[in-house]
């Protein structure tokens, strides 16, 4: 039956019993609900992002906006979630919990990276308060981390108690990160 | 019942409210009379929809109550789970209710958003907790200005380097003059934080916001002195940020206008240590944050 | 990865003593409990702002001890609480948490730890939030709104502490709705029981659950605009704060934009409205249909119109700016989206009063609440007409129109909602039944008071009376009888302000000394009225699931015994051809 079909029935005319048919699990439902959430913050992040830079906000606006310099790490660090990645992908699909180890540690190289870009950037004078460019690439990308030590957490969890729905569940956000992580980056090469 | 009884009298002591109640409007003081029409066709349908409404209800009430000596009888509620086609035409005829006082509504925005050609610019200007305001002076035009130029001297923050903006006349802290029957428009600056320029018989307002500059436009239509409050919180003050707005006739406003004082009288008058700081404020590297307004 | 229903569909988390039980407990019918209760004391404590600013509104100068910070820290604080930690929270956390489990058949939510801690975050985020008025300058008193800059800026009473607690709190409360909002979207999509088909749900479920999902999708804004000024106010970026003067000096800050804030805030501020409005609207229609012994007139437009009601309510966020100072262009979209919003809404009031009209109606206590719902929306769902109508609402926005407006269509009109729902579930929660006199004194008060309290409000309005003004001082425009009127306003909230006592009288006393409540008192046909146990037990339905063969509105059914069939009552075998 189609959602359509679901919406528009004429529920007080006796009819058949529905017949039950198999759902989701109740931790696929929630984390895709999650997803949800986070894209529509990101995305604002986003707009906000654009609007500030001035692409949006009219012509009065000061020209402060000074876009930061595109260091060989960030490249690096993208690799490293990118094959963090994979990593589950290949847990999800093989049932081994030695891939999942795998992708969460990759996972965490990619955060100690992201601290070292940090790190990087104050040496380089590019202070958080110096530059709205500056706050936006700290904002993003702490929200971003966070996110994933999240998932770290529940990756634990999921480990601990190696239940293989739940490292298919890490797997899809795992994957979802990644894609909210290109989205910035390119963004924050691009500008 | 009683409450049946109450919506009604609900209903007919709004009506009456409406009718003898000593508050509305204030007369209105300019060309703004498309928005008062765009309210008054928004309150008959409004209030079409609220008597005819709360009276069905009332009735409805009265009507269908549940009366215990009716069970014996085998009464009960009338059972029908919907009516598609009453249900559409009640959606047919809220949608002609709702674009009839939408038209209207958006024929006055567009007036209001499109400033006629021949409208003189002149500048208002909020900071906590008063008013200010600026000219074009004989030129037309208003000079450069941005909150980094302010000193002591030069509270509006002019640009001493833009020519445009020596003739500009300067009224910190005094009363606003209008010349009746020439429209203006007022355009908006904020020293510190949000504001909002609001007379309640021009009907127009709008917001101030630091950083960028607003307008709107109005042209005054009868003499008189009116109030101007701050229709945006901005803190403590909020309350007692007043100015007065006087629309002059057209040789009343000239005398005044010619009493004012101009930027270059100020710098004239300034003393050489706070004229150096003044332009140095205009040598350091920034933009204003308006420039010169025709 | 995918799993049917069975009756012992999953292990219960069971708890083995009086503090799981109570405190850190996992049911959604405490959590519920606990949920109200903290939104209730909290909603108290802005009550009494309100009458604090109506004291000095009516009768201003008599009060010395309130100056004007107090002021706007009242309105703010008040505002704040009311819209976020007391309605919100209320709707969801308390009816979100009680009724959905039950109405749909489920022994509890999906994610029961995740409930309890999505509790225990909301508790937080009203104790930072409390922890306001005792940090050095009081709380924030930058209007419920928040506009930066003067939010974090000299002149603002709460510019430098009371706005932190006041950001930290919000950004928990967001982590704590987020936690709770998931729940009852999973809960709803995925543990519904057998038969329970998406249109054989209830519209109380329908509301919560559209409210949740817009919850979901607009705290975010909420969220990033509190991180955003967080980091403005506290590391020195200018996302938000423009080159500006303050105490005489130039701000270090340069070039950020004020209306940025406006629209992210707006953006999480309409749907706000209605994830207030919406569950109220699905409630108001299960106490409708079940007083007036008759189906709900139109179910499926009333489902699908609180379905666009929810989608639309995304596309209308800058008509709170049409004199913000955004490009004036935008107004053509936003007022004719806002006006589209009007159609509906509309078709849900006409439907409710065609379920009134033919049929039986018994008028007990949470019915007489729902007919004044009825007639209060009505009046503050027309008078968003002319607010939403651009050119309207250019000389009314920041009036008294405004304040008059949204009091009736989102404070009184849910509030309203909220206690016909307590009166009609109370006896379902508690077993017992309350005292009819007190309930009916408290109804004619609190609804007769609260529209001589607003009604009037309107007209100051429109004479050009500016809100958020601590004392309306001299004006040329201003006669003498508006503060005549004010005194008036005063009065009247004052005494709907004591009339409150009577409810929580009636509440507490009946909780212990009311006779025993019937399983089913109104002769109710929806799941949640058919628990083996009133109370519900811990796990809600004994052994076995129920099993739902029809919808939730099967009243006055033509030759049917009585006037009303559960759902859980099987269908007669039809005929077969």
């Amino acid at each position: 039956m189609t959602i359509l079909a679901r919406l528009t029935e004429k529920s007080w005319e006796p009819g058949a019993q529905p017949v039950e048919r198999e759902r989701p699990s109740a931790g696929t439902v929630g984390t895709l609900a999650y997803f949800g959430v986070a894209t529509v913050m990101f995305t604002l992040l986003v707009a906000a992002y654009l609007m500030r830079m001035g692409l949006h906000g009219g012509g009065d606006h000061v020209h402060d906006w000074k876009p930061m310099p595109d260091p060989p790490l960030l490249w690096i660090n993208t690799l490293v979630l990118i094959a963090s990645s994979l990593a589950w992908e290949g847990a999800r699909r093989t049932h081994r919990g030695g891939a999942a180890i795998m992708g969460a540690a990759l996972g965490m190289v990619f955060l100690a990276g992201q601290l070292l870009l940090w790190r990087h950037y104050q040496a380089a004078g590019y202070y958080l308060s110096a530059n709205p460019a500056n706050a936006f690439f700290y904002l993003l990308t702490a929200l971003h981390g966070l996110h994933l030590m999240g998932g770290l957490v529940a990756a634990g969890r999921a480990l601990a108690a190696a239940n293989m729905r739940n490292i298919a569940l890490c797997a899809l956000y795992w994957h979802f990160l990644l894609i909210v992580w290109l989205v910035l980056a390119v963004l924050l090469l691009s500008t | 019942m009683p409450v049946a009884v109450a919506i009604a009298m609900l209903v007919i002591g709004s009506v009456a409210f409406h009718l003898f109640s000593p508050w509305w409007r204030t007369p209105i003081a300019s060309n703004w009379g498309s928005i008062d029409s765009a309210l008054d066709v928004t309150l008959w349908i409004c209030a079409a929809a609220f008597v005819g409404l709360n009276l069905f209800l009332a009735w409805a009430l009265v009507k269908y109550r549940h009366r215990p000596e009716y069970r014996g009888l085998g009464y009960k509620a009338h059972y029908e789970p919907e009516n598609p086609s009453l249900e559409k035409r009640l959606t047919l005829w809220t949608a002609i209710g709702i674009a009839g006082m939408l038209a209207p509504g958006l024929a006055a925005w567009g007036k209001y958003v499109s400033v006629p050609k021949d409208a003189t610019v002149i500048e208002a200007v909020g900071q906590q907790w008063q008013w200010s305001f600026r000219y074009p002076g004989p030129d037309g035009v208003l000079g450069a200005a941005g909150v980094k130029f302010i000193t002591p001297d030069n509270g509006l923050g002019l640009d001493p380097l833009d020519p445009y903006g020596r003739d500009d006349l300067v009224v910190e802290g005094g009363d606003l003059h209008l010349a009746v029957g020439k429209p203006v428009k007022i355009v908006l600056r904020s020293k510190d934080v949000l504001h909002d320029f609001y007379v309640p018989e021009f009907r127009a307002k709008m917001d101030m916001v630091p950083g960028i500059v607003t307008y709107f436009w109005l042209t005054p239509i009868r003499t008189g002195t009116f109030d101007i409050l701050c229709a945006e919180l901005c803190g403590t003050g909020h309350h007692a940020m007043r100015g007065k707005v006087v629309v002059d006739t057209p040789r009343a406003f000239a005398a005044w206008q010619a009493q004012q004082t101009s930027f270059n009288q100020i710098l004239a008058e300034a003393p050489p240590a706070a004229m150096s700081i003044l332009i140095l404020k205009a040598n350091a590297c920034s933009t204003p944050t308006s420039w010169s307004i025709r | 990865m995918a799993t049917t229903l069975a009756d012992d569909l999953r292990p219960l988390h069971h708890p083995h003593s009086w503090v799981t039980k109570y405190v850190w407990s996992q049911d959604h019918k405490v959590i519920a409990i606990q949920y109200s209760c903290t939104a209730i004391g909290i909603g108290l404590v802005a009550l009494v702002l309100s009458a604090l600013m109506r004291l000095q509104l009516g009768f201003p100068g008599a009060f010395p001890a309130i100056q004007p910070d107090n002021y706007l820290q009242f309105v703010s604080m008040h505002g704040m609480i009311m819209v976020v930690y007391l309605l919100t929270a209320l709707l969801l956390g308390g009816f979100g948490n009680y009724l959905i489990p039950l109405m749909i058949g489920a022994r509890d939510m999906v994610f029961p730890f995740v409930n309890m801690l999505s509790y225990w975050f909301y508790l937080l985020s009203v104790i930072v939030l409390v922890a306001g008025f005792f940090v050095p300058g009081g709380p924030t008193g930058a209007g419920w709104t928040l506009y930066p800059p003067q939010a974090i800026s000299e002149g603002t009473p709460g510019h430098q502490w009371g706005i932190v607690t006041m950001l930290v709190s919000l950004a928990i409360f967001v982590a704590a709705f987020t936690m709770g909002g998931l729940n009852y979207v999973t809960t709803v999509l995925q543990a519904r029981t057998r038969g329970m088909t998406l249109m054989r749900m209830p519209l109380s479920v329908w509301g919560i659950f559209t409210a949740s999902v817009m919850g979901l999708l607009a705290f975010p804004a909420l969220f990033v605009a509190a991180i955003m000024m967080l980091f403005d106010h506290l590391a020195g970026t200018s996302f938000f704060m423009p080159t500006m003067q303050s105490m005489g000096a130039i701000t270090p800050t340069q070039g950020g934009s004020p209306l940025l804030f406006q629209h992210l805030f707006w953006f999480f501020g309409h749907p706000e409205v209605y994830i207030v409005a919406l569950p109220a609207f699905g409630i108001v229609s299960d106490l409708i249909s079940v007083h007036a012994r008759r189906n709900i007139f139109g179910y499926r437009m009333m489902v699908w119109a609180i379905v666009i009601i929810g989608a639309l309510s995304f596309l209308v966020w800058a008509h709170h700016m049409y004199v913000s100072g955004m490009n004036p262009y935008f107004g053509f979209f936003f007022a004719t989206s806002t006006l589209i919003i009007a159609i509906p809404t509309a078709i849900k009031v006409y439907n409710w009063l065609l379920t009134l009209w033919r049929g039986d109606i018994h008028l007990r206590v949470p019915m007489l609440f729902a007919i004044a719902f009825i007639f209060t929306f009505i009046h503050g769902g027309l008078s968003g007409l002319f607010l939403g109508n651009v050119s309207v609402d250019v000389p009314l926005s920041d009036t008294f129109f405004v304040v008059a407006h949204f009091h009736m269509v989102m404070g009184v009109s849910p509030i309203l909602v909220i206690f016909g729902a307590i009166y009609h579930w109370y006896p379902k929660i508690f077993g017992r039944m309350w005292n009819d006199s007190l309930g009916k004194m408290h109804f004619w008060i609190t609804f007769i008071g609260v529209y001589a309290i607003f009604l009037p409000m309107h007209y100051l309005g429109i004479l050009g009376v500016p809100r958020r003004y601590y004392a309306l001082g001299q004006a040329d425009f201003i006669p003498p009888s508006v503060h005549l009127a004010n005194e008036w306003i005063s009065i009247a909230a004052l005494i709907v302000f004591c009339a409150q006592g009577l409810f929580f009288y009636n509440m507490i006393w009946s909780l212990f000394r009311g006779p025993k409540a019937d399983p089913n008192p109104w002769g109710a046909a929806s799941l949640e009225w058919q628990t083996p146990d009133t109370p519900p037990a811990h796990g809600n339905w004994g052994p076995h699931l129920p099993t739902v063969y029809r919808w939730a509105y099967d009243y006055s059914v033509p030759g049917a015994p009585r006037d009303f069939i559960p759902q859980t009552e099987p269908r007669e075998p039809e005929p077969r051809a």
